[in-house]
């Protein structure tokens, strides 16, 4: 499907190919939510992140998401890129593009699609701390 | 049967390994399964949550298991 792009990736993803790829003559408004490393969690500094993925059931997952976001909202594209591997402060895990004619399916769709993607899609982050690494919301 | 279990993330360090094999009775359910890898691997109960998914979908606790399914345990999702 043209109107839909997923991408789990090893690389650096790239911005401007998500804003180039989701800009279309017919959309008014584009939504881009940009997932970045941050530098502490509840206080305590991050030294980097690594992400690991099932990868068919991550993209299978993805794929739902933007189904639904089609069925729920008037979007016209919807692009989900997500990396994998080691990933370094500021770095980019995961970019979120809709584009739509009005503003406000864009806007709530996106949200949707990014939050949605952080309770369902099977991939995992470990924080690294200066005294040792934890799988993030393994453990209550 | 012998089923193939699929762990990431913290269940792949629990199990040790990636993959790890199981025996179970033919008419094995979800529940089953699971009660039989935390007998094997107790720290699994300590996690927040977890679930099991049957060829790349979420499995409920009465599904049953058949030889050929690709299963995984999945502990609680932190993408993004």
């Amino acid at each position: 499907m043209s109107s839909t792009q997923i991408i789990l990736s090893a690389e650096t993803l790239n911005i401007q190919s998500c804003i180039s790829w989701i800009m279309s003559p017919e959309s008014g408004g584009i939504d881009v939510f940009i997932g970045t490393v941050r530098n502490a969690t509840k206080g305590k500094t991050v030294l980097k992140l690594d992400f690991e993925a099932y990868e068919p059931m991550a993209i299978s997952e993805m794929q739902k998401i933007a189904k639904q976001a089609f069925a729920q909202w008037p979007v016209q594209k919807v692009l989900i890129h997500h990396r994998t591997g080691e990933l370094q402060i500021g770095e980019v895990p995961v970019i979120i593009a809709v584009s739509a004619a009005h503003r406000d399916a864009a806007f709530d769709a996106c949200r949707y699609i990014i939050d949605t993607l952080k309770q369902t899609v099977p991939i995992w982050k470990k924080e690294a701390f200066e005294d040792g690494d934890v799988w993030v919301a393994a453990h209550p | 049967m012998k089923i193939n279990v699929l762990a990431f993330g913290v269940t792949k360090e629990i199990f040790g390994s990636g993959l790890v094999s199981l025996e179970l009775t033919n008419d094995a359910t979800i529940y089953n399964l699971k009660y039989a890898l935390e007998q094997q691997y107790p720290r699994l109960k300590q996690l927040a949550s977890y679930m099991v998914a049957v060829n790349n979908e979420y499995a409920l606790p009465g599904d049953t298991i058949h030889e050929r399914d690709e299963i995984a345990i999945i502990p609680p999702v932190s993408g993004g």
